[in-house]
């Protein structure tokens, strides 16, 4: 993740492609079997909570179609700022990371209001299976969201002082690899969670 | 390596294998099956074994030969590349192969044999693993007792499993595999015993402190015999005409340990530890890991704790007398 | 075939004994991967030695009946710390050391692709290890089983914070398991020299590959499991309470769909280790070779597809035990084939008898007897009378030690000379070797019978009268004498590090990269990236296309600077996991932002400075 690293290391790449990048890929296979494995854990004790709330109960499907909309609209940001930066236009580049990173603060922010509502409502982690498994999915996906969102200010406030540029696009392009696969794992649980009950 | 390696070698692989024989005899021995279910375990294993076996003896046997035939020798030939040979990995691809699926048909049959529920007449045995004793109930006989299990010879018992707490596994070798109890679940295991006798189990999945201690007896005996021990497990307990028998009944009821125990036809009505109605007929106590002497019921008594670590009998501080007087009472429960 | 004793500007080598120069804050800071290697190295065999005190005392107790020796109490958290010391502070990084070391010089390779991301994966797994084992002083190690078994681990039946500490610790360790791989996996896929494709790659790069793939595919399920139990002790949730709906078995698919993968990422690199030094120690090359990596790509694949024969008893039903009967039965089919190339590499071969191929040939003798009772067990039902006895205590350390362990000291004795510049005692070894092998059997064939006339596994003691007590004292009296063989080995080391020969570059005539450059090599591995033409580059026919080796007149390549942001993060991690175990957020918070530091750090500094 070093700026300056590219050029340190005499390493040529035997496939072509950079080292971080295959790094990213890799992580995100793991990343698969983690969110797998979670979403069995929720499959699993689908229907089977002994007392409620249920999700049928709780779970507000027009709220949250507008908050993964969000979402959805901050990855075509995160492709904005990656063609930016790719073309050297460092302005649109900050631009677009700043709006990726705002983007999925709001989705953050709805998935706040979503699990405060439900603790008000009676569901918290120790509830019941559904309350267990839904919030340990859905708030592994967030932190995972969160820890996107800090990555991209952080390149935000690189750019901020001049040291963001073309030639880091790499860099750019590894976070969009992370911010796209966190968007569709989302799409995922959106589906299973709410569109599924 | 010296000449006299490979007779060394032999010999001590001989030596290893019958180490087999060392420490008989094996009371609770999955080797000496007594029953239908184990007989159909023993026949596969058996069939596997002669198979294993035989690949052991090829495989190791071509891996000493490879060993000593090709020992470096000073001023040999250098030895030829060969790389591969397409021919060769197909023949011990297949061959293995050829043997697993030998070793598989008669598994599969085996398995859609045994893993089913029981068919026919069964006598149901209702097994309820706790932490660190076994409940036995006969829901169709009426009969609750404790780690000590009786059954006809020749009839076939379709045992019903769960756990009060953690899970734990019913195991009698000599009569099959076994089963896990598992909290939450309700699993199945069935038999039919061959012949008469008193056949040792063990808890075999850990359990805790004393998942070593852990132990149940199962007594198969001719349906005469079995009907009588019905007869006697349903009557109520035992009433004795004697001053020590009241106020060993007296002992009993007020030391605490109806708070845990059911003694039928008295006031004594706990669920939590075993029934012990007709505690005195048993052979064994404390979750079948003490003969069941007075001495040994005392020991048991004072220091549950001590016998069994973790045990969750706790026994408030009763003076000697009282501990004698209740274990009289028990012993006369039979 | 050429076998060439010295690469072409071997002569011109030495060996460079200012590799291993500098004091602790140079080891801390450290990004080089043979450092690295050597630490894991170290660390790890004063595991194996810590697990094997534990099996010491272990033995001791079973020595004979009822046996007043060690109480449950404490036996219970010695056998848990005994599985869970061997799997994962012995075996798995004794098994990184290599990778470390090794790899990358056999790739042509001057290093990881993440030479701050290695030294953050050693320093995550030595401080886990550490914490781990502090629970013997604090309240008690974990003493619910290397396997942890939900119920047992709630908090109803094991209160108290000794499963905090397995668990805590476990989640620790597979970070560093997790960065590790990810780490090998683009090392070996982009770092590879010019002339090596894939199937160019010597067998052990190649068993390292496919284990790091298999460990960032299998640790999230025990990852998440892990979880589960941490949320159900420490925050109230009921994922594992039967009484409010959760299925105790849900444990043990998560734990085991981890854990059957996990014993191959155990067994692999020993197999890549036996698949180097057979060739090397017969004059000849691999048999095989495509057949050898195909199997070994298949076995992990497959090794996904049997988890529940460790579930045989549970009652999954006829369908689920007739499948996973059927695909554990499958994986012995590849498992064979290596066997089988082994021995068709030593057939027709001039077999140089030394201490590395000994134990090669030890692992083969000894893998064989593990992988038959292994098949015994795919039955589903014999594994009914064989599962949780020492019948599988026998299978698993006839795999696990006459294998695994077997395969491992032969690549101790085999790269010691690379390592350090030194050759081990011919004479030492060998002895190591037969005390080694036949305490083993000793120690652990007796078991089988054991197992098979009733003797359940993890149990503190057992009755007299059961007819146990012979074998046991067998078993008991080998132990002693396995440990005591150890002692062998660490007097050769230590007589070796103080007066051993010199080694040279390629005191085996080794055929791969590793052997073409200095014993230990030079700080850069190569002063020239090499190109090669072939498999076993040392032994090609034609030498123009030849491995460069030191050359002087090259200047000396520019290496990564030492850093102590891995070190920091790690750090981080560990006090994180210590707020954690107390549930104390402010000491969470402070090694959030100890980790936050250490990131920041590396990634604004350059790697070369």
């Amino acid at each position: 993740m070093s700026q300056t690293d590219a050029a340190a290391m005499e390493m040529h790449s035997a496939t072509g492609l950079p080292n971080r990048k295959i790094l990213m890929w890799a992580f995100i296979g793991s990343e698969c079997m983690l969110f797998g494995s979670l979403i069995i854990v929720y499959m699993v004790y689908r229907g089977k909570s002994l007392v409620g709330p249920y999700p049928a109960d709780l779970l507000n499907i027009p709220f949250i179609t507008v908050t993964t909309f969000v979402l959805l609209m901050s990855s075509l940001m995160m492709v904005l700022a990656l063609s930016a930066v790719q073309r050297g236009d460092m302005k649109w580049g900050k631009i677009w990371l700043f709006m990726t990173a705002l983007l999925g603060m709001v989705f953050l922010g709805g998935q706040v209001y979503e699990f405060s509502h439900f603790v008000h409502e009676g569901l918290t982690l120790k509830t019941n299976l559904f309350g267990g498994s839904f919030f340990l999915l859905t708030g592994t996906h967030g932190a995972h969201v969160a820890v996107g969102v800090i990555w991209l200010m952080s390149l935000v406030f690189m750019a901020q002082r001049g040291r963001l540029t073309q030639a880091n696009a790499e860099t750019v392009e590894i976070a969009g690899l992370y911010w796209h696969f966190v968007d569709v794992v989302w799409i995922v649980l959106f589906t299973l969670i709410y569109l599924l009950v | 390596m010296p000449r006299r390696t490979p007779w060394i070698v032999a010999l001590l692989t001989l030596a290893t294998i019958s180490l087999g024989a060392c420490g008989g005899p094996f009371p609770q021995s999955a080797l000496d099956p007594a029953s239908d279910f184990a007989w159909k375990l023993q026949d596969l294993f058996e069939g596997i074994f002669f198979w294993a076996v035989v690949v052991f003896v090829l495989v190791e046997g071509a891996l000493i030969v490879a060993i000593l035939r090709f020992r470096e020798r000073p001023g040999g030939p250098e030895p030829k590349a060969t790389h591969g040979n397409t021919l060769l990995e197909i023949s011990w691809t297949l061959a293995p192969a050829i043997i697993l699926v030998l070793i598989a048909i008669p598994t599969i049959k085996t398995i859609w044999d045994v893993d089913r529920p029981a068919r026919g007449e069964s006598l149901v045995v209702e097994a309820v693993g706790h932490q660190w004793w076994w409940e036995f109930r006969y829901p169709d006989l009426g009969i609750v007792t404790a780690n000590e299990l009786h059954i006809p010879v020749g009839q076939q018992i379709d045992v019903r499993l769960t756990s009060a707490d953690v899970i734990h596994s019913f195991w009698f070798p000599r009569l099959g595999g076994k089963r896990d109890v598992i909290p939450g679940h309700e699993t199945q295991i069935w038999f039919t015993a061959d012949s008469a006798g008193l056949y040792l189990g063990q808890c075999a999945e850990f359990c805790g402190l004393s998942h070593a201690l852990m132990k149940m007896e199962l007594v198969a005996e001719s349906p005469a015999d079995f009907e009588a021990w019905v007869e006697g497990q349903l009557a109520d307990a035992v009433v004795t005409d004697s001053v020590s028998f009241a106020e060993g009944t007296q002992a009993f009821m007020r030391g605490g340990c109806i708070a845990c125990h059911k003694i039928r036809g008295t006031v004594a009505q706990g669920v939590i530890g075993p029934d012990l109605t007709h505690v005195g007929s048993r052979r064994r106590i404390a979750g079948g890991i003490l003969d069941n002497t007075p001495e040994n019921m005392e020991r048991w008594i004072r220091d549950s704790r001590g016998v069994k670590p973790g045990s969750l009998m706790i026994v408030p501080e009763l003076d000697d007398e009282t501990v004698s007087r209740i274990v009289e009472y028990l012993q006369g429960l039979k | 075939m050429a076998v060439r004793s010295e690469s072409p500007a071997a002569s011109a080598s030495h060996a460079h004994e200012g590799t291993y120069a500098g004091g602790l804050l140079s080891w801390i800071t450290t990004v080089d991967h043979k450092r690295i290697g050597v630490m894991y190295g170290v660390s790890a065999f004063f595991f194996f030695l810590v697990g094997g005190l534990e099996a010491l005392l272990i033995r001791l107790q079973l020595g004979s009946a009822e046996n007043t020796l060690i109480d449950p109490d404490l036996y219970n958290q010695l056998f848990t710390m005994h599985g869970t010391t061997m799997v994962f502070l012995a075996i798995m990084p004794l098994s990184a050391a290599f990778f470390n070391f090794i790899v990358p010089l056999q790739i042509g390779a001057r290093d990881v692709a993440f030479p701050r991301l290695n030294a953050f994966s050693f320093w995550v797994f030595f401080l886990g290890a550490l914490f781990m084992n502090a629970s013997f002083l604090f309240g008690g190690a974990p003493d619910a089983g290397w396997f942890g078994y939900a119920n047992l681990t709630s908090t109803q039946y094991s209160p108290g914070m000794r499963v905090d500490f397995w668990v805590i610790g476990l989640l620790v360790l597979g970070v560093s398991s997790i960065a590790a791989a990810l780490n090998f996996i683009v090392t070996i896929i982009n770092l590879r020299c010019e002339g090596m494709t894939l199937m160019r790659m010597p067998l052990f790069t190649w068993m390292t590959l496919i284990t790091s793939f298999l460990l960032v595919m299998a640790f999230p399920a025990i990852t998440v499991g892990l979880v589960l139990l941490m949320f159900d002790r420490m925050f109230g949730t009921l994922f594992f309470n039967p009484m409010a709906g959760g299925d105790v078995l849900l444990w043990q698919h998560l734990f085991w769909i981890f854990g059957h993968p996990e014993v191959y990422i155990l067994l692999l690199p020993g197999l890549g280790i036996v698949s180097e030094v057979i060739p090397v120690f017969s004059r000849k090359p691999l048999f095989g070779y495509a057949f050898v990596v195909y199997s070994g790509i298949l076995i992990a694949f497959l090794g996904f597809g049997v988890w529940a024969h460790h579930m045989f008893a549970v009652g999954l039903g006829p369908v689920a035990n007739t499948v996973f009967s059927a695909t554990t039965m499958l994986i012995a089919i590849p498992t064979g084939v290596k066997i089988f190339n082994w021995i068709a590499t030593l057939w027709g071969g001039s077999l140089r008898l030394r201490t590395p191929l000994y134990f090669a040939l030890g692992f083969i003798a000894m893998f064989i007897i593990g992988g038959l009772s292994g098949v015994m067990h795919a039955s589903a039902p014999t594994d009914l009378q064989q599962t949780d006895t020492y019948f599988i205590v026998a299978h698993i350390h006839y795999v696990l030690f006459g294998g695994v362990m077997f395969a491992l000291f032969a690549g101790m004795y085999y790269w010691f000379p690379k390592i350090t510049g030194r050759m081990m005692s011919e004479r030492l070894g060998k002895a190591h070797f037969w005390m080694m092998i036949i305490s083993f059997n000793l120690t652990f064939f007796p078991q089988h019978f054991l197992g098979l006339h009733g003797m359940p596994r993890r149990t503190f003691t057992y009755e007299s009268g059961l007819g146990f007590e012979a074998m046991n004292l067998m078993s008991t009296v080998g132990a002693m004498l396995l440990g005591a063989s150890m002692l062998i080995f660490i007097w050769n080391v230590l007589g070796t590090l103080r007066k051993g020969a010199p080694a040279g570059d390629n005191p085996w005539e080794g055929s791969t990269l590793e052997w073409s450059i200095a014993s230990p090599p030079p700080h850069y591995n190569f002063r020239v990236l090499p190109v090669v033409g072939g498999r076993d580059p040392l032994w090609a026919e034609d030498l123009t296309k030849a491995v460069p080796g030191d050359d002087p007149s090259t200047p000396e390549p520019h290496m990564p600077g030492p850093s102590y942001f891995p070190f920091a993060t790690a750090v981080g991690i560990v006090v994180m996991a210590g707020g954690g175990l107390t549930l104390t957020l402010p000491v969470v918070l402070v090694g959030v932002a100890l980790v936050l530091f250490g990131i920041y750090g590396w990634a604004f500094q350059p790697l070369e400075h």
